[in-house]
């Protein structure tokens, strides 16, 4: 779960790390009466990456073209998103813009401090050969001599260098005491007047650990309404580009159904993993979520370990009656109780396979 | 079979609970020795005939090699701990949603004290007709010479249901778990399984996120000598995106299908279009 730039920088400003002087406003009204310091750039909050390309920031020298901008930024939308917060804050001047990180390493199963000279750009677009790594040990945590190594990469002079070592500790406890994911300075500016400034934030929250975290509040702009909605009612769920419906469970099987159906040329409408349920009703839930999709057809995987086969088939039925289905559902059951499962679908007229790839040849054939 | 047989002594962190109570009980059905649980402020009373002990140490007496862990994902580090204080060799974590800091936490902790980790959120270690620690359904094995090592649960079940049907037994069956930070990975399963007497060909079933396979296909290169195929599930995943498991990410243009077969292709694995295609596969000459 991300957290918005300006909530990332009251955490760094908790953490020491300098940021600009700035305000979040929620209408353009609140601009009156406040203190600045022109130019101020004007922010938009929203949890997409690419901001400035899409007109989410703007500079203003006064007050009447600071209002004129904040109307004008709150009316539009944002690749899609619904602007409700701007940051307003003093305009950088900027000398270099560099990037610095820290992440969890997945392979070596710790954290790992990434810089690079080559900041304000995506990081996914930078090559490799241009970030210098540096794993942590959590048993040591944090320590200085990893700035300096990190400085030396950025190629910092003394006094920069000095400034980035008490900001890349600041930054580790910060990853640290609030069970970040990830905790990003891009840009991390060098001013003119040759100081370090975080330009922007980008910090991660580990959605499992928010319980130890009553202070984060969380949002889910960059979900769809749909994958919003699914997450509410409990389901693992990725909307995609496709035309057929899935439900599974597990997300191994889950990928490998979206991964079937694709080799025989249907492109799936989204992932949902029901997990691992005894609960007709959890199975019949799922379909609602499903049909707002508008997808052409519904291909349904299961296979039953403590998911009965039987229990899934009652859901699907149920589905089908109460919403009223009408477009093509075919249904892979194998596991316990498969036989049971398949008769009470085929009592009810719904296709069911015992194979998976069998079930995917007959979308394909009422997807025509 | 490696880590346990059935002599192995394992106890359940959580039995009172509803999973541990269930599977504790389909455990031992399948042959698993389970000596006791834990549940604080429950000792002293039975689940499906096993003793209850409020803690691990007063448990130790009855000498346990192993621990599954299933409470609530919160106090999953603390039983960590626990087992670890207790000299237990071989932990594994049934529960989901575990904090990544936790996990990193008892990863340090666990190569320090020569502690073997399984998971979090895997579905177990499964030896046919041995013992079982876990949650795979137990009418899918069959006792013979293939290992799988898999990232994920009913893709698992999936792929030994079908060489069950092919007549072709497990060795070993084992869930890695689905979170982006686990104990065991496929590369140690592959070292443990090199001179494993009772396994004669590996599968391998991966899935997008990470370097686990790739780091698995530089081992096979470097000359383990058994047999390996593989499944790669999340060909079609657009990057960026999690597809359920807190690891099945592409990132930073890593971790995506189309390089996790490239590089076992290079290490002479050869890598199913579909999951049922695995015992064909196996039986298919180099």
């Amino acid at each position: 779960m991300n957290l918005f730039e300006f909530q990332g920088k009251e955490l760094f400003r908790k953490f020491g790390i300098p940021v600009p002087d700035g305000f979040v406003i929620s209408n353009d009204g609140e601009l009156d009466g406040r203190q600045m310091q022109w130019p101020v750039a004007i922010k938009s909050q929203v949890l997409v990456g690419g901001r400035g390309k899409a007109g989410g920031i703007k500079f203003a020298d006064n007050l009447d073209s600071a209002k004129a901008i904040a109307k004008e930024l709150f009316a539009a939308r944002l690749k899609g998103l619904k602007v409700n917060n701007l940051l307003v804050e003093g305009k950088l001047s900027i000398e270099k813009e560099l990037y610095v990180s820290i992440a969890i390493d997945t392979s070596r199963k710790q954290p790992i401090i990434m810089v690079s000279q080559k900041g304000g750009v995506d990081i996914e677009s930078v090559s490799d050969s241009d970030i210098f790594m540096q794993q942590i040990d959590p048993f040591v945590g944090f320590s200085p001599y990893m700035a300096t190594a990190a400085s030396k990469a950025l190629g910092l002079n003394a006094d920069l260098s000095k400034q980035f070592s008490k900001m890349l500790s600041g930054l580790y406890r910060l990853f640290k005491q609030y069970d970040a994911e990830l905790v990003e300075i891009n840009p991390l500016v060098i001013t003119n007047d040759g100081k370090l400034v975080a330009a922007d934030s980008k910090v991660s929250m580990d959605q499992d650990s928010l319980f130890r975290h009553p202070d984060i509040k969380g949002s889910y702009d960059d979900l769809t309404e749909l994958e919003n909605e699914a997450r509410l009612k409990g389901y693992s769920f990725v909307e995609l580009d496709g035309t057929i419906g899935v439900v599974a469970n597990g997300a191994g099987l889950t990928m490998a159904t979206l991964d079937t159906l694709l080799l025989h040329g249907l492109k799936p409408r989204n992932f949902l993993d029901l997990g691992g349920t005894d609960n007709s009703d959890i199975v019949k839930d799922a379909f609602p979520l499903i049909l707002k999709a508008n997808p052409k057809s519904i291909f349904v995987n299961i296979f039953g370990g403590v998911t009965k086969c039987d229990t899934v088939a009652q859901g699907i039925v149920a589905a089908k009656n109460e919403f009223k289905i009408s477009i093509p559902l075919v249904v892979r059951l194998s596991g316990v109780h498969e036989e049971e499962g398949r008769k009470i679908l085929e009592q009810n007229g719904i296709h069911a396979f015992p194979n998976m790839t069998d079930g995917v040849k007959k979308v394909a054939e009422l997807s025509k | 079979m490696v880590f346990i047989d059935k002599n192995s002594k394992i106890i359940v962190q959580g039995i009172t609970g509803h999973q541990g109570s269930f599977h504790s009980a389909e455990m031992v059905r399948f042959g698993a020795n389970v000596v006791a649980g834990i549940t604080p402020g429950k000792g002293g009373t039975a689940v499906n005939g096993i003793p209850v002990f409020d803690t691990v140490a007063e448990c130790m007496h009855l000498k346990p090699d192993a621990s599954m862990i299933s409470v609530p994902a919160p106090f999953v580090k603390d039983a960590f701990f626990e087992a670890m204080a207790g000299g237990i060799k071989l932990i594994y974590i049934l529960t989901e949603h575990v904090p990544k800091h936790d996990e990193m936490e008892m990863y340090a902790n666990a190569k320090r004290n020569g502690i073997t980790l399984i998971g979090p959120n895997g579905p177990g270690l499964t030896v046919p007709f041995e013992s079982k620690m876990g949650i795979m359904p137990n009418h899918i094995f069959k006792k013979g010479d293939v290992a799988v090592v898999s990232r994920s649960g009913t893709l698992t079940y999936e792929i030994v249901k079908a060489l069950t049907d092919a007549g072709m037994g497990q060795s070993t069956v084992l869930g890695l778990g689905g979170d982006a930070v686990v104990g065991l990975s496929f590369l140690d399963m592959l070292k443990a399984l090199k001179d494993d007497k009772d396994t004669n060909s590996v599968v391998l079933v991966g899935e997008i996120g990470g370097t686990a396979e790739e780091d698995a296909a530089e081992y096979i290169k470097q000359g383990f000598k058994k047999k390996v195929v593989a499944y790669i599930a999340g060909r079609s995943a657009p990057p960026g995106k999690r597809m359920g498991h807190a690891g099945a990410i592409i990132s930073r243009g890593k971790g995506t299908a189309d390089s996790k077969i490239k590089a076992l292709n290079a290490a002479g694995v050869k890598v199913a279009q579909y999951p049922q295609d695995i015992p064909a596969l196996l039986k298919e000459g180099n």
